[in-house]
């Protein structure tokens, strides 16, 4: 599956033209990939994805096929490279990887994306791979040079050792010997009990310059002579511009221009002070369309409607229909809210276009498709667009579409200098592409203190039949029902259906968690209802339907007893369990919640087990679990878009709250000991928190909460024990 | 012209005095350390110093400021309280994807400025203005103390 050449290089590839002018001479290795998604052999299409670059200073550059957004996926990547190549990590360097699908796809979904917890998961082989490809060529120049067996050489920390005559070279010394060698097609891999680096919580490479103010995200892109614009789309979806009237604004110190498109307005000025002064200083008629009359009603009766209709099967096992018909039948329906992003970043897009090319600078979680929308809207061809992908303040699924892109270049292509274009926080959360609202239904019986029938409805948005159309199948939104169909209790009957249904007016699309939060907040509320009808404790009864998922039953039986599960608390105070396998991790949360009598909750622990396989760095896996956790803590205390006259109604801080240092729970996160391939980590806490908290909360009044976020009327005046 | 000393250098400025000074910052003096979050003074992300204490920059009008000194993430390296908590920062790599921590490290160094040993109800007080997305406020926690033992 390889076909690595080593050459003597210049800059061989447009792609390399920045690094590779600079450096000359260096060790290149293209190494190809196996796409995960292909049919059979004979479509399966192999290209260069990733690659190690040695200059003969001994610098070893790692171009970076994923972004860096906070979860520290630079480290994490340069960490399994540097592990088989055997560098010293203190001399790598990162460069991040040039928008182009067939060098740098993700060989899971064949473009080049970062998300879906899946970076680790999708380039954990294919990068050990390439490292050792990359190690065994030096290897092999050494032991031609000292001409001796490979197989008696050593590496370490960048050099090549033969130890029987105390021989070393660095392989800066070794990449010009490289020229002509073959890598190896299949290289050995490292056994995990030889692993320096990996398993090891490394410093991350990305933080020094985030303390000190150098760091540059998309948002701080400055070229010379650039320009500053800001915008305002019509507020009800799918509306137009009518008539704009800016004659007040065009009189503002600062302002430059005003450039009026189909379906919005941007002011571009000397500065962002003056864009949006002169934006407020507009008179603006909107056209607004079909969905003008659209409420957060008409969402909700849509829903529930299409939640009574029969779904397209996605799993069933056994007899379902029949052994729902026999004993009491338990039902639920579990509701969740259109959800923005809400990045700390606003949403933003630099642009300098001239006749015959483009220039972009962004952070993005697609940086082809930022290329390609690009190209679309300018005509330009591929490569006369430069897409400068600068660090993200913040992706949560937000910045894998590119709608700020499609905006900012229309808007340059009117301006005649660099422009960047900066969303107001209230354009920002008005004009996101929302998590879904979900309706997820449940029924079930019981006997012997076990589930034996089961049926699990979902109802929502298809984000996947917009976002990657082929990977829609068969009336399947693989991601809205991810972790229901593969539900990991043992039922001996249950069926799981999908109901598409596309809400009016909102666009929707994947945010952190994706489709498991719907599912494992349904699900294991759901589970905690059917132990109290069992007459059982939550976490027993969760624990005798494990017995075919082993991993599952062990972080259960260390969150249980690390949070010390059964202890009594006092009056008011509950705490609750949540189990999830997804995102290829086995995770157990217990909360711990106080709720006062006029129904203010306070979240007062919280504590994950967690099993995702071999840890690559355990300090950013133990980071992004707690940081996932309160993510999820935000969406359960408050998290809600709603809809009025085809507008978004909160726009800010103030109206669309998060989590504060000042309502955060102690967190605890506890890591087993693994030997399995790794599992995804950046969404799996956020999947967590609510459920957990749901069942605290239960716990501790009795209430049971079906839909998020959580309703303090609910809690209110509620006398308990 | 506005002059404004910023991290001890004095810069003349040709901007309306309404004008906040997060975009003189940002948009004419290049700092772009200081972070763009809210504009209504809801998230921290823009917080700087006016002797030593900690302003929201989007909503202060920048003629307003007069002689104070201006300090911003680029220069609190320079104040001893700054670098101590840059370090703790680094040490229990709090930091995700950053964009708020500019504005965390200058409420952070603020409250050491005047709370030497804070606990946690200082640190709640201090610290909940501050927005973090990706959820960091447990190492926040963690790492002021750790700062504040520190020498």
């Amino acid at each position: 599956m390889f076909d690595a050449t080593a050459t003597r290089a210049g800059p061989t590839r447009r792609t390399f033209l920045k690094a590779g002018a600079a450096v000359g001479g260096a060790f290149l290795l293209g190494f190809h990939l196996p796409s995960a998604m292909a049919a059979n052999a004979e479509t399966t299409v192999f290209a260069p994805n990733a690659f190690i670059r040695i200059d003969r200073q001994g610098k070893v550059t790692l171009i970076m096929p994923q972004v860096e957004m906070g979860q520290g996926i630079y480290t994490t990547v340069a960490m399994i490279l540097a592990e088989e190549l055997d560098a010293a990590f203190d001399q790598v360097v990162l460069e991040a990887a040039p928008p182009n699908d067939a060098l740098y796809a993700n060989p899971t979904f064949r473009i080049q994306v970062t998300g879906n917890s899946n970076s680790v998961r999708a380039f954990w082989l294919p990068l050990r791979k390439a490292g050792a490809a990359a190690r065994a060529l030096l290897v092999e120049a050494s032991a031609r040079i000292w001409q001796v067996d490979p197989a008696t050489c050593r590496t370490d920390s960048g050099e090549v050792f033969h130890d029987a005559s105390g021989r070393k070279a660095s392989y800066a010394a070794l990449v010009e010997h490289t020229a002509g060698l073959t890598a190896p097609a299949d290289p050995p891999l490292k056994s995990t009990a030889n692993f320096k680096l990996i398993g090891q919580s490394l410093k991350r490479l990305d933080t020094p310059d985030k303390v000190n103010g150098k760091v540059i995200y998309g948002i701080d892109a400055m070229p010379p002579g650039v320009t500053f614009a800001t915008l305002a789309a019509c507020p009800v979806f799918g509306g137009k511009v009518g008539h704009v009237d800016d004659s007040k604004a065009k009189s503002l110190p600062g302002v430059r221009q005003i450039v009026v498109l189909d379906d919005l307005v941007a002011v571009v000025g000397d500065h962002m002070w003056a864009a949006r002064q002169g934006l407020e200083a507009l008179k603006i008629t909107w056209v607004e369309g079909p969905n003008a009359a659209v409420s957060s009603d008409d969402v909700w009766k849509q829903l529930r409607a299409a939640s009574e209709k029969e779904g397209v099967t996605a799993r069933s096992v056994g007899d379902a229909t029949g052994a729902l018909s026999k004993g009491e039948l338990i039902e639920a329906a579990y509701e969740l809210p259109f959800l923005a992003h809400a990045t700390m970043e606003p949403m933003n897009c630099t642009v300098h276009l001239t006749a015959d090319s483009c220039e972009i600078w962004v952070g993005s979680q697609v940086l082809s498709r930022a290329q390609a929308v690009a190209a679309k809207i300018t005509g330009l061809p591929l490569e006369k667009i430069t897409v400068h992908n600068l660090l993200i303040g913040g992706g949560f699924g937000r910045r894998l579409e590119v709608d700020h892109i499609d905006k900012a270049v229309r808007i340059a292509q009117q301006v005649a200098a660099p422009v960047k274009v900066v969303w107001t926080r209230e354009e920002d959360i008005r004009h996101d592409v929302y998590r879904p609202v979900y309706r997820d239904r449940l029924s079930a019986t019981l006997s012997g203190g076990r589930i034996v029938g089961w049926k699990h409805r979902i109802t929502g948005s298809s984000i996947i039949a917009r976002w990657l159309p082929p990977a829609f199948q068969k009336g399947i939104d693989i991601d809205a029902i991810d972790s229901a169909a593969d539900i990991p209790y043992d039922i001996p009957n249950l069926s799981v259906d999908y109901v598409r249904d596309e809400p009016p007016a909102m666009p929707t699309g994947f945010w952190r968690g994706v489709g498991p939060n719907n599912n494992v907040f349904a699900i294991e509320s759901f589970m905690d209802e059917l132990a109290r009808k069992a007459g059982k404790d939550p976490v027993a009864f969760r624990r005798d339907m494990l017995g075919k998922a082993p991993r599952l039953q062990a972080v259960l039986d260390l969150a249980a007893a690390k949070a010390g599960w059964g202890n009594p608390l006092p009056p008011r105070m509950g705490r609750g369990i949540a189990l999830q396998t997804s995102f290829g991790s086995y995770i157990a949360t217990v909360a711990e919640a106080e709720v006062d009598e006029a129904g203010e909750i306070r979240v007062r622990r919280i504590v994950s087990a967690v099993d995702t396989g071999i840890v690559v760095n355990p300090d950013t896996v133990v980071a992004q679990v707690q940081g996932g956790l309160i993510f999820g803590l935000t969406a359960a205390l408050y998290g809600e878009i709603t809809i009025d006259r085809g507008r978004v109604q909160q726009s800010n801080f103030h109206d669309y709250r998060m989590l504060r240092i000042d309502q955060t729970p102690a967190i605890e996160v506890h890591l087993i000991k693994s030997g399995e391939a790794p599992g995804g980590i950046g969404e799996t806490g956020t999947t967590a928190a609510p459920p957990a908290l749901g069942n605290a909360i239960f716990a501790a009044t009795g209430v049971r909460l079906r839909r998020l976020p959580i309703d303090r009327s609910l809690l209110a005046g509620r006398k308990v024990g | 012209m506005i002059n404004l000393r910023i991290n001890g250098d004095m810069r003349a400025v040709d901007v309306p005095g309404d004008m906040p000074l997060l975009w003189v910052l940002r948009d004419i003096l290049g700092l772009t350390g200081t972070k763009f979050g809210c504009g209504i003074a809801q998230c921290g992300a823009c917080t700087v110093h006016l002797d030593g204490i900690p302003v929201r920059s989007c909503l202060l009008p920048v003629g307003t400021i007069g002689e104070r000194a201006i300090t911003t993430i680029e220069g609190i390296a320079e104040t001893p309280n700054g670098a101590k908590i840059q370090k703790a920062w680094l040490d229990l790599e709090v930091i995700q994807c950053g964009y708020c921590q500019s504005g965390q490290i200058m409420s952070a160094t603020a409250l050491l400025n005047v709370t030497p040993n804070p606990d946690d109800a200082d640190i709640d007080a201090a610290m909940a203005g501050n927005i973090c997305r990706c959820g960091t406020y447990v190492r926040i926690r963690e790492a002021i103390k750790q700062a504040a033992k520190s020498v």
